[in-house]
C-alpha cells in the first residue's frame, strides 16, 4: 500500500516520458489521472489510520541492499499521515488546475509532468521512509524535478535562483549525509550490526552524548536549509519569485515541511538528549524568524516575494512548536505544516492567477481588482485570514496550540512570538489593500475573474481552511498518539519535564 | 425552553450562508428583508431563553450546552458550547434587538449600492461573530467572537473599498484590534497553565471563573492587565482608540451598530465576565478606572471640536466607553453594564440619525454645512433630540440614570475620579448640544450656491421606524435599573455576587449627586446655546473657531503622532530590515555561491557546462560516494 505510493507516481512518470512527442498534450492528462490514483490511495490510507495508535502502521520491510543494512522500510504514523494526505491531493490539483508556463510551450508538457510525478514520488517517500537510507535518497531526488521546474518553467533570472536554490540544499544535504552514515557506523561498532533502520538506531541509543550533539548538528544543518530557518532562509525568495506557479504551490507546501518533518522524525527522534540540548537555540532561531521575516515582508514589492517571507515566519512558529516539546505545541506545529500548506497554497494560486493576466507582481502595479475580480478577492480573503490565524480557519488551530503550548516551556519567547499575529496582520492587510483596494486602472480594471477551472481548484483548498478551522479534531485525533509518543522519548532520554496540568514546568522543579 | 439558545447564533449563521450563495439572486431588497428576519428570529430566540432562564432559580441561572469539542490536545481542552447565564443573555438581548432595528434602517439606506446583498451577509456574520463573543462557553470560543467581529469590522470599514480612506481605516482598524489581541492571547496562555482549563464553567476544577479564586496577586494582576489590553483596542480606550474614529468611513449603520451599539462594548462583556479575576487584582482596578476616566475626559475634549456630525460620535463614543471602564474599574460592574445597554440605544439613535440627516443632504457630512433640519426632518429631528437628552444626561431620559449611577458609586471610591467624571458630563452635555444645534437648529447652511441646491426631505418609513423604536426606548430605558428598584442589578446578581461594589451613600447625598449632575448638563447645553445659537456668526457660519482649536480637533494630536512614528521612524526600520537581509544575510550566500562558481568553472574541462548535467552529477555522484564509502568500511 505505502510502497504503491511511492512507486505508482514514478511508473506515471515513465509513462508519461514515453507518449510520443505529437501526442503530448494528452501526457498532461496522463499525469493528471496518474497524481489523482495517487491522491484516492492517500484518502484510502488516511481511512484505514487506525486512530487510537501511535506507531508506525501500515509497515512495509524488505531488505533492499542488505550487504549495506538498507532496507525499503516504510510506514506511516500520525506525524506523516496528514503531510501524505496533503501531498497526495495537493499535486493532482495543481497539476490539472494550473498550465505550465514559461517560454517552453506545449512540446514539453511532457517533461513537466513527469518532473511533477517524480517531485511527488520523492516527496512521499521522503514522508514515509523509516530508514535513513531511503530517506536520504528521496530527499535528494525532489531536488532534481524542483531544479528543473524552476530552471525550466520559471520566470525572470530563474536557472539563477535554481541554482541557488540548488546549492543550498545541497550543502545542507552533504551534512545530512555525514550524519547518515556516521550514525550508522558508529551504531555498527557498538552493536556489531550496520543497519539504517530508524526504529533500531533510535532505540540502541549507542552514542555518546558529544557524539550525539554533533550528529544531531549535522542533521539540524540540512533541516535548517530546507525549512528555512533563519538566517539560511534567503534562497526561498528568490525560489518562489522565479519559480512557475505549480512549484511555488508544491515547494511552500510540501517541500518546506520536509524540513520541520526531517527535525521532528529524524532530529528529535534519534537525539533526544541532543535535542532538547540544542532547544534553546532553536527555539530563539524560530522566534526571530517569526518577527524578523515579518518585518522584512513588510517592505517587499513583490507580491510573491512577500508571501515567501510571510512563510519564513509561520515556519518560525512551527519551528518554535517543535522544539517547545510539549505535547500541545507539537501537535500544533505538525497540525500547522498542513494548515500553512493549504492556505499558503491558495495564496500562492492566486499570485499566479493575477501574474498570468497582468505579467506582473509588484504590488505598486496593481490595485482595485477587488472591483475587477471580486470572487478572487474573496478566495484571497479567506486564505489571508488564515494565514493571520483567524480563529474558525485552519491557521488558528495550529498557531495557537503552538503558542500556549509553548508558553509553558518557553514563556518569554513565546509572548514575543505571540506579537507576530499583529504583524502577520499588517504586513498581509496592507499588502490587500494595496492589491484589491482602490479603484482600479488600466489593465487593473479589465482584469479577468476566475475561471471555472481555477474554481474548481481553489473551492476543496478554501473548504479545506473552513472545515479545518471548525472541526480540527478528526485531524488532532490523528496527530496526537503519535506526537505523545515523541514527547515522551524526550522526557525519557534528557533531563527534561513534560509539564503536567495546571502548572509550568519550573513551577513543578 | 433553554435549549432554543443554539438557534441564537444558528439563525443569523443561517443568514450568512443563504446571502453567500443566493445573495445577488435575492437582489435588492429581498437580501436585506432575509438578513433582519433571520436577526430578528434570533433575537425572539433570545427572549425565549431569557424566560426559560427566569424560570430557573436564581443560583441555577447558569446552564451550559455543549455541541463539541472543538480543539483538544492533552489536558487542553476546548468545546463549541455556549453558557446562559444573566450577563450573557443580557447581550444577547440587546445586541439582537439593536441589531435587528439597524438591519432594517439598511434596507432602505444602502439602497441602490451593488454590492446591497454582500452588505447583508457581512452585517449577518457580524451578529454571529458578536453572539458567539457572548454566548461562547470559554475563553477561546470568546476569542474567535472577538475575532469574527473585528474581521467583519475590517470588512465594513472597508465597504467602498474603492476609496482610499475607507480602505486605510479598515486595516488600520483591525491591526491595531491585534495589539489587544496579544493580549488576549497572553492572558489566555497565563490563565492556562495557572488553573489549567479555559471553560468559564463545569469540566474539571470547577471550570475557570470559580478556579480563578486560588489566583495569585501577582497572576491576577498580570492577567486582569493583559485582559484591559485586549479590552482597550476593541472598546478603543487611549491609547489604541484612535482606529474608531477612523472607522466612521463606513456606512452609517455600521457604525451604529458595530462602532456605537455593540461591538465596542465587547471589551465591557470580557472584564465582566472574568470580573472573579479582577476582584483579585484591585491594582488593576485602579488602572483601569484611571484609563476609563482619562479616556473619557480626553475623548470629550476632541469632539467639541469636530466638524464631521459623525465624528462627533466617534469621539462621544470613546469617550462614553471611557465612562463604562471607570465603572468597571471600580468594581461597579452592573452600572457599567446599565450604561452599555443605555448607551446602546441612544448612540445607535443618534448614529441612525446622522444618518438620516447625511442621507437627506445627499451624503453631507460637515456639519458647517447643514443647520434648521428640524423643520424638514421632523421624525429624524425629533429622534435626535431624544438622543442628544438622553447622553447630557438629563431626566428623566435613560442616560441620566445610568450615568447618575457610575457617577454616584465612583464618588464613593474616588472623588478625585468623580471630577473628572462630572468635568466629561459637562462637556458631553455641550459637544452634543452643539451638534444638534448646528445640525437641526439655526439657519440652513446646506443650500450654499458652491454646494449646489438641496432639497431635503425625510427618510422613508424603513429609516424613520428604527429612529422611532429607539427613541421611545432612550426615554424609558432607564426605567430597567430605577434606582432602589435596581431590576437589572438583581437579575445580574448571580454573576457578580459580592464582587460587585454596592451603593453605600446615603439617600440625600445620591440625591445631591444628581442635581450635581443635572445642573452640570444643563449649564453645558447652556454655553452651547450661548455660543451656537445666540453668536450671529457662528449661526451664519455653523463654526465658532475660537472654541474649536486645531488641536482639539486632532485630538491633541495623539493619531498624527502614531502615523508620523510608523510612517517615519518605523518605516525606516523595516526597510533597513529588508535591505539587511539582502544585502548582508543573502550577501554571505552569494560570496559563497561565487567561490563554488569560480571553482566549478576551473573544473569545466570534465563538465559539459550544462547546468542540468551538472545538477544531475551531483546527485549521481552523491549516490557514488555513499556507495563507495559504505562498501570500504
Amino acid at each position: 500500500m505505502l510502497s504503491a505510493l511511492v512507486i505508482l507516481p514514478v511508473l506515471f512518470a515513465v509513462a508519461v516520458a514515453l507518449v510520443p512527442a505529437r501526442h503530448a498534450p494528452a501526457a498532461r492528462w496522463l499525469g493528471v489521472a496518474g497524481a489523482t490514483l495517487v491522491g484516492v490511495l492517500s484518502v484510502v490510507v488516511l481511512v484505514r489510520f487506525d486512530v487510537g495508535d501511535g506507531g508506525f502502521q501500515m509497515v512495509v520491510d524488505r531488505s533492499w541492499i542488505s550487504e549495506l543494512g538498507v532496507s525499503w522500510h516504510l510506514g506511516i504514523d500520525g506525524i506523516s499521515l496528514f503531510l501524505v494526505v496533503l501531498t497526495g491531493l495537493l499535486f493532482p490539483l495543481v497539476m490539472a488546475g494550473v498550465k505550465p508556463e514559461g517560454s517552453a510551450g506545449q512540446h514539453d508538457a511532457r517533461a513537466y509532468t513527469a518532473w511533477m510525478l517524480l517531485l511527488e514520488a520523492g516527496c512521499l517517500g521522503a514522508f514515509l521512509a523509516l530508514d535513513l537510507f531511503v530517506f536520504f535518497v528521496m530527499f535528494e531526488v525532489v531536488l532534481v524535478p524542483m531544479y528543473f521546474l524552476i530552471g525550466g518553467w520559471g520566470h525572470g533570472d530563474s536557472s539563477k535562483a535554481a541554482t541557488k536554490f540548488f546549492l543550498f540544499t545541497m550543502t545542507g544535504s552533504a551534512f545530512l549525509l555525514v550524519g547518515i552514515v556516521a550514525v550508522a557506523f558508529l551504531n555498527q561498532q557498538a552493536t556489531g550490526t550496520l543497519t539504517f533502520d530508524l526504529v533500531t538506531l533510535a532505540d540502541s541509543q549507542s552514542l555518546a552524548t558529544t557524539t550525539g550533539r554533533w550528529l544531531f548538528l549535522a542533521f539540524a544543518a540540512a533541516f535548517a536549509v530546507k525549512t528555512p530557518v533563519f538566517p539560511l532562509h534567503t534562497w526561498l525568495p528568490d525560489a518562489h519569485t522565479q519559480a512557475p506557479t505549480a512549484a511555488s504551490v508544491i515547494l511552500a507546501g510540501v517541500m518546506l515541511k520536509l524540513g520541520t518533518y526531517g527535525f521532528l522524525r529524524f532530529g528529535i527522534f534519534l537525539f533526544p538528549e541532543a535535542a532538547n540540548y540544542f532547544a534553546p537555540l532553536l527555539v530563539t532561531l524560530g522566534v526571530i524568524g517569526i518577527v524578523y521575516a515579518a518585518v522584512v515582508a513588510t517592505m517587499q514589492p513583490d507580491l510573491k516575494r512577500l508571501i515567501a517571507y510571510s512563510s519564513v515566519a509561520h515556519l518560525g512558529f512551527i519551528v518554535l512548536g517543535l522544539f517547545a516539546f510539549t505535547g500541545q505545541s507539537v501537535t500544533g506545529g505538525v497540525i500547522q505544516m498542513v494548515n500553512h500548506g493549504v492556505s499558503t497554497g491558495v495564496l500562492f494560486l492566486i499570485v499566479g492567477m493575477i501574474y498570468e493576466r497582468r505579467h506582473t507582481r509588484e504590488i505598486a502595479k496593481l490595485g482595485g481588482l477587488q472591483k475587477s475580480a471580486p470572487v478572487m478577492a474573496v478566495c484571497f480573503t479567506i486564505a489571508m485570514f488564515s494565514s493571520i490565524g483567524l480563529p474558525g480557519l485552519n491557521g488558528f488551530v495550529g498557531e495557537f496550540l503552538v503558542l500556549i503550548g509553548s508558553f509553558s516551556t518557553r514563556r518569554w519567547w513565546t509572548i514575543v512570538a505571540t506579537t507576530g499575529v499583529i504583524l502577520a496582520a499588517l504586513y498581509l492587510l496592507w499588502a490587500y489593500q494595496r492589491v484589491f483596494h482602490g479603484t482600479p486602472e488600466g489593465d487593473n480594471a479589465t482584469m479577468p475573474d476566475v475561471t471555472r477551472r481555477e474554481g474548481l481548484v481553489l473551492v476543496p483548498l478554501l473548504a479545506c481552511i473552513v472545515v479545518m478551522g471548525i472541526y480540527p479534531r478528526p485531524v488532532l485525533d490523528r496527530i496526537e498518539p503519535a506526537v505523545d509518543r515523541l514527547v515522551a522519548r524526550i522526557d525519557d532520554r534528557s533531563p527534561y519535564d513534560v509539564p503536567a496540568d495546571g502548572g509550568t514546568a519550573e513551577e513543578q522543579r | 425552553m433553554l435549549s432554543a439558545v443554539w438557534l441564537i447564533p444558528a439563525l443569523p449563521l443561517c443568514g450568512v450562508l443563504v446571502l453567500a450563495l443566493f445573495g445577488r439572486r435575492l437582489g435588492e431588497p429581498l437580501a436585506g428583508w432575509v438578513a433582519t428576519t433571520f436577526v430578528a428570529g434570533s433575537f425572539v430566540a433570545g427572549v425565549v431563553t431569557w424566560i426559560g432562564l427566569l424560570g430557573h432559580d436564581e443560583e441555577h441561572r447558569q446552564v451550559v450546552f455543549r455541541l463539541f469539542t472543538w480543539i483538544s490536545v492533552g489536558s487542553f481542552s476546548v468545546d463549541v458550547g455556549f453558557l446562559v447565564d444573566p450577563l450573557s443573555i443580557t447581550w444577547v438581548l440587546f445586541v439582537t434587538f439593536v441589531g435587528a432595528l439597524i438591519h432594517l434602517y439598511s434596507i432602505s439606506y444602502m439602497h441602490g449600492d451593488d454590492r446591497f446583498g454582500t452588505f447583508f451577509c457581512y452585517l449577518n456574520l457580524f451578529v454571529f461573530s458578536m453572539l458567539v463573543l457572548v454566548l461562547g462557553d470559554n475563553l477561546v470560543l470568546t476569542f474567535l467572537g472577538w475575532e469574527g467581529v473585528g474581521a467583519c469590522s475590517y470588512l465594513l470599514i472597508s465597504f467602498w473599498f474603492q476609496r482610499d480612506a475607507a480602505a486605510t481605516a479598515g486595516k488600520k482598524a483591525f491591526v491595531t484590534n491585534r495589539i489587544g489581541d496579544w493580549g488576549f492571547m497572553t492572558a489566555m496562555f497565563l490563565l492556562f497553565w495557572t488553573l489549567g482549563t479555559l471553560t468559564y464553567v463545569g469540566g474539571s476544577g470547577g471550570g475557570l471563573l470559580s478556579a480563578s479564586e486560588t489566583l495569585t496577586t501577582g497572576t491576577a494582576t498580570a492577567v486582569a492587565l493583559l485582559l484591559f489590553v485586549a479590552a482597550a483596542g476593541k472598546s478603543a480606550q487611549f491609547p489604541l482608540f484612535v482606529w474608531l474614529p477612523d472607522a466612521m468611513e463606513g456606512p452609517t449603520p455600521v457604525s451604529a451598530l458595530i462602532h456605537a451599539a455593540t461591538m465596542v462594548t465587547a471589551g465591557i462583556y470580557l472584564l465582566a465576565r472574568l470580573n472573579p479575576v479582577l476582584h483579585l487584582a484591585p491594582s488593576a482596578g485602579d488602572v483601569i478606572a484611571v484609563v476609563g476616566a482619562f479616556t473619557a475626559l480626553f475623548a470629550a475634549t476632541a469632539a467639541v471640536a469636530q466638524r464631521d456630525i459623525k465624528k462627533v460620535l466617534a469621539y462621544s463614543t470613546v469617550s462614553q466607553l471611557g465612562y463604562m471602564f471607570l465603572a468597571i474599574g471600580t468594581g461597579a460592574y452592573v452600572a457599567a453594564i446599565f450604561h452599555t445597554i443605555t448607551h446602546a440605544f441612544f448612540k445607535a439613535l443618534l448614529f441612525l440619525g446622522a444618518g438620516s440627516a447625511i442621507h437627506a443632504l445627499d451624503g453631507e457630512q460637515d456639519m458647517r454645512r447643514m443647520g434648521a433640519l428640524r423643520a424638514v426632518l421632523p421624525i429624524t429631528a425629533t429622534a435626535s433630540i431624544i438622543g442628544w437628552l438622553a447622553i447630557a444626561g438629563v431626566p428623566p431620559f435613560e442616560g441620566f440614570f445610568s450615568k447618575d449611577e457610575i457617577l454616584a458609586v465612583v464618588w464613593q471610591d474616588n472623588p478625585g475620579l468623580w471630577f473628572v467624571g462630572l468635568l466629561t458630563a459637562l462637556l458631553t452635555a455641550y459637544y452634543m448640544s452643539r451638534q444638534v444645534f448646528l445640525v437641526f437648529f439655526g439657519h440652513a447652511r446646506w443650500d450654499d450656491p458652491a454646494h449646489g441646491s438641496r432639497h431635503p426631505h425625510e427618510s422613508p418609513a424603513l429609516m424613520t421606524i428604527p429612529l422611532i423604536v429607539l427613541g421611545g426606548l432612550s426615554i424609558v430605558g432607564g426605567l430597567i435599573n430605577l434606582p432602589g428598584v435596581e431590576t437589572l442589578g438583581h437579575f445580574l446578581e448571580p454573576v457578580f455576587g459580592e464582587r460587585e461594589l454596592h451603593l453605600t451613600v446615603s439617600g440625600a447625598s445620591q440625591v445631591a449627586l444628581a442635581a450635581v449632575a443635572v445642573v452640570v448638563a444643563v449649564v453645558g447645553i447652556l454655553i452651547a446655546r450661548r455660543l451656537y445659537l445666540r453668536d450671529p456668526v457662528a449661526l451664519e457660519t455653523g463654526e465658532h473657531p475660537s472654541v474649536e482649536p486645531e488641536l482639539l480637533r486632532r485630538a491633541w494630536g495623539v493619531d498624527g503622532a502614531f502615523s508620523a512614528f510608523f510612517g517615519g521612524p518605523g518605516r525606516r526600520l523595516a526597510l533597513a530590515a529588508a535591505a539587511f537581509d539582502r544585502s548582508v544575510i543573502d550577501g554571505a550566500v552569494r560570496g559563497t555561491a561565487s567561490v563554488v562558481q569560480r571553482t566549478g568553472q576551473r573544473s569545466r574541462v570534465i563538465q559539459s557546462g550544462l547546468v542540468r548535467r551538472y545538477a544531475l552529477g551531483i546527485v549521481v555522484g552523491a549516490v557514488v560516494l555513499m556507495v563507495v564509502v559504505a562498501v570500504g568500511a
